[in-house]
């Protein structure tokens, strides 16, 4: 088995330590648009990330081939893809695979190669299993046992674009500014202890999830071996990666809300949930009781995003930077704020979302400029 | 019978100090002490002396000084000077040699072996007089996963009820007998004002202290002393009590003398008789009599309260601890080859058992390697010294820790190990009146308070200096814990790096 870790983190540290600037915009009407306001504002942030990583998830991708999973793969030789195109070809029905169009660059050094593949899952492989599921095993496979192959992202009519550059040449070098989606999240990275390695980049994937991240998480240790129980293998060794299992265990697998799964990985006081309501006090000690060992410590911000859904969040004590603006039916979320007013200087509202409070766009959901209360966002109701 | 056993402590009084007041004689409970009234002048028996330092503490002009007699056997690396006088006392005797307090062998202790990491430049220390700091804990049985009601979006009910510690170090079990009624309303009267849990031990709750309940482990060892459904229903917790870490595998024995009229109401026997607690609880002697002993008592109580079982840290701990969690416990405490005892055969105290340290990281892996992790909290006890120990505990996965000689020694214990005899100096470890009178309750727990107090504003330091602000963050969590002077196996086993790595 081919260790990840390795490549990631070659010198053998607790954990791969980043930090990094974060941006994403989402129209929620479902417009979709091209990469270029994404690409201004992430680059102006330039200064965040050191070369060593930069980004995109684009959402809304392909709207022709939008039921097919989207299969992006980067390969670093041809008996790598060689090999990952057999594997494939014996696990799903192909739809069709093309070379991921680049230009060269000159900022971008020995790229791998990466290929999309549109592909359904054959119901007969799956042993029982849900299509997600065989697809996420198959992911698994890909990276752990196939040499030189990494998927990139894996979800449906959605893709990662991810390297090693700063986040404005990984956007010039697959041409982003032709892509249109009606969701784009973007990363800058700084990593401190990795040679940087293509499949490191943010943004990281499982299914549509995506998450882009900018912190350290001093409560990995637990995090990870918490979710190592529910047989979630942290091969990567990042942050990262423990927050995008944690969201699918949460999501997927405990059917929580997102609105719950902000409170597992950043919920409010003992003191505080003193303070609410009987019913609220029950269901957030409960959440604290239960995921007590999935909650993120330390200084974080981050952009998860899947289909029609893009969740800002901070730390409960809010110590890495993240700031929300509307406009119409977009809304934007960024490490600066300067970012965010360079493309879009006329916003209706912007806001410092408090530590541990989640900013939200739904597609087809009016934006509400500041997050109401939990109990009026799950059940409807006024709070008294 | 001449003894050959030469006096331990050495004792020199300064005559220009010493004022004849008798303090030293009053206080002594070993007769070390007396006055010679024809020579106007108190003189020592030295071989009496314990090194309690009782007296030294109480002599009014500090005329007392206690040293360690310096008779010095020859060399010896296997006839060491605690070898040659356990031979000479037993010959002398011709029984167990009996002993108090936790081993005083130098079996390693990993604490010292452990260090903790602190946060630098890529994430940040957090201030605990700036931000908020949380030392909250909940211990029993919890489910796997949350469930909230698809319709109306409400939790779904469990019935696993939990106890909230304010601070995740508990009052280890100290039973009433051994120590005294003032102890024990020191220990509730401290567990209550700082919202964590005393236990009882083994010999009763006292009426006085029912008030206490909500703040009380009741224990249920092999003796079932003052075991009755008013018992139970006082408790918060029930502790069932299989082992203990300084006598794995051994029962108790308090001597009828110590059985007065309060304590034999306490422990519903009769007035001066010996209180046996046979080795094992006779109707356990399998897991699944556990389990019929753990539904027995959820039953009795209406499935409202925690049921713990504690054991003594042996060999297979890992394993019997995931039939205890699979048994029904809803606390698994694990109870260290350094833990204390009011007595115990010194043999076993010193030779049974296994450190704490490493029962606790086997048998947090194996419950998590089997998934079943969540469905108990797991407490430690035997020998916590610090909050740093405290720290590392919970590092390792400990949910919290239980003291008991931390404690004593805050009411006054200077661990001179002669709680077997009855006549603690400091008015710990006994029922003789005139000598539980020298615990106040009232001071006695303001000291414990201040304590516990003083531990959790350095667990607040040491969480902050990680960037870390719950203690859950900590729980479990090993990658702050690093090795030194540890064996590859050592780490392997406490799955710890080593410092540098």
């Amino acid at each position: 088995m081919r260790e990840l870790n390795r490549m990631q983190n070659p010198y053998r540290d607790d954990k791969v330590i980043d930090a990094c600037s974060i941006f994403g915009i989402m129209d929620t009407s479902g417009k979709r648009f091209s990469g270029e306001d994404t690409i201004t504002a992430i680059t102006n942030m330039h200064d965040r990330g050191n070369g060593l990583g930069g980004g995109f998830a684009v959402y809304g991708l392909y709207p022709e081939l939008a039921e097919h999973y989207a299969l992006h793969i980067m390969y670093l030789s041809r008996q790598g893809m060689k090999e990952t195109e057999e594997f494939i070809k014996s696990q799903f029905d192909l739809v069709c695979a093309e070379e991921v169009p680049t230009r060269p660059t000159r900022a971008i050094i020995d790229p791998p190669l990466v290929w999309r593949y549109f592909v359904d899952v054959r119901p007969q492989r799956t042993e029982g299993q849900s299509p997600d599921d065989h697809m996420l095993d198959s992911v698994m496979t890909i990276n752990t046992q196939l040499p030189d192959a990494f998927v990139f992202s894996s979800g449906r009519n959605m893709a990662v674009f991810k390297g090693v550059g700063y986040p404005e040449e990984i956007a010039d070098y697959f041409c982003l500014e032709k892509y249109e989606g009606y969701l784009w999240t973007a990363h800058g990275r700084f990593p401190t202890n990795t040679r940087g390695w293509w499949g490191g980049a943010h943004p990281f994937c499982m299914l549509d999830w995506t998450v882009v991240h900018n912190g350290e998480i001093s409560s990995y240790g637990i995090n990870r071996r918490y979710l190592e129980q529910f047989n979630y293998h942290c091969t990567m060794q990042t942050d990262t990666e423990v927050i995008a299992y944690a969201v699918d265990l949460l999501v997927r697998k405990h059917n929580l809300p997102i609105e719950l799964v902000a409170r597992v990985l950043a919920p409010p006081l003992w003191s505080e949930i003193e303070r609410r309501t009987p019913g609220e006090q029950q269901l957030f000690r409960a959440l604290r009781q239960v995921y007590g060992s999935l909650l993120l410590n330390g200084p974080f911000t981050v952009i998860i995003a899947h289909q029609g859904e893009m969740i800002g969040l901070t730390d409960r004590i809010r110590l890495r930077p993240l700031v929300a603006g509307v406009k119409d039916d977009t809304l934007y979320l960024s490490s600066e704020e300067s970012a965010i007013r360079l493309i879009c200087p006329d916003l209706d509202s912007s806001w410092l979302p408090r530590g541990g409070e989640t900013v939200i766009g739904r597609l087809k959901e009016p934006l509400r400029p500041s997050t109401p209360s939990l109990v009026e966002a799950i059940t409807g109701t006024q709070p008294t | 019978m001449k003894t050959y056993l030469p006096a331990k402590f050495k004792i020199t009084r300064d005559p220009q100090r010493c004022i004849q007041c008798q303090v030293c004689v009053n206080q002594c409970t070993f007769d070390t002490h007396y006055y010679d009234a024809e020579d106007d002048e108190v003189r020592s028996y030295e071989e009496n002396c314990v090194g309690c330092h009782r007296c030294v503490l109480f002599c009014p002009t500090r005329a007392i000084t206690v040293s360690r007699n310096p008779l010095d056997y020859r060399e010896n690396h296997n006839w060491r000077s605690d070898v040659i006088e356990g031979i000479i006392k037993q010959s002398e005797t011709g029984g167990m040699l009996l002993t108090g307090m936790g081993t005083d062998k130098n079996h390693r202790i990993y604490w010292d072996h452990l260090l903790l990491n602190a946060s630098q430049v890529t994430n940040p220390s957090i201030d605990p007089l700036r931000e908020p700091m949380e030392l909250t804990t909940y211990l029993g049985r919890r489910p796997d996963r949350v469930e909230i009601d698809p319709e109306s979006l409400l939790l779904k009910p469990t019935s696993s009820p939990l106890v909230k510690l304010d601070i995740p170090v508990m009052f280890s079990a100290m039973s009433y007998g051994a120590v005294s009624l003032n102890v024990h309303e020191s220990l509730a009267r401290a567990a209550t004002e700082l919202g964590t849990l005393w236990n009882t031990g083994e010999g009763g709750l006292h009426h006085k202290l029912y008030p206490y309940g909500r703040n009380t482990v009741v224990q249920i060892a092999s003796g079932r002393f003052g075991v009755d459904p008013e018992y139970l229903d006082a408790a918060r917790v029930i502790e069932i009590k299989i082992g203990q870490g300084a006598k794995p595998g051994i029962g108790g024995h308090l001597p009828g003398e110590k059985v007065s009229a309060e304590v034999s109401i306490t422990r519903m026997i009769p007035q001066g008789t010996d209180a046996l607690s046979p080795a094992p609880q006779h109707d356990i002697y399998s897991i699944e009599d556990l389990g019929q002993l753990i539904y027995a008592l959820k039953e009795a109580t209406n499935y409202s309260k925690p049921i713990s079982v504690k054991i003594a840290a042996v060999h297979n701990s890992a394993a019997i601890a995931s039939g205890m969690v699979r048994s029904g416990a809803d606390i698994v405490v694990l109870d260290g080859l350094r833990g204390a005892t009011g007595a115990a055969p010194r043999i076993i105290r010193d030779n049974v058992g296994i450190p704490i340290e490493m029962a606790l990281a086997s048998v947090d892996s194996r419950l998590r390697q089997e998934g079943i992790r969540s469905q108990a909290s797991i407490v430690v006890a035997g020998g916590i010294r610090n909050s740093g120990d405290v720290a590392k505990a919970i590092a390792l996965g400990a949910d919290a820790v239980y003291v008991g000689t931390a404690a004593l020694i805050a009411l006054g214990c200077h661990v001179c190990q002669q709680c077997h005899t009855g006549k603690c100096a400091w008015g710990i470890c006994s029922t003789d009146v005139r000598l539980t009178k020298r615990i106040n309750p009232e001071i006695g727990a303001r000291r414990l308070s201040n304590l516990l107090r003083g531990w959790s504003l350095e667990l607040k330091d040491i969480l902050g200096g990680m960037g870390i602000n719950a203690l859950e963050s900590l729980r479990g969590n090993r990658l702050h814990l690093r090795g030194i002077g540890l064996t590859d196996t050592e780490l392997e086993i406490l799955e710890v790096r080593m410092v540098g790595s």
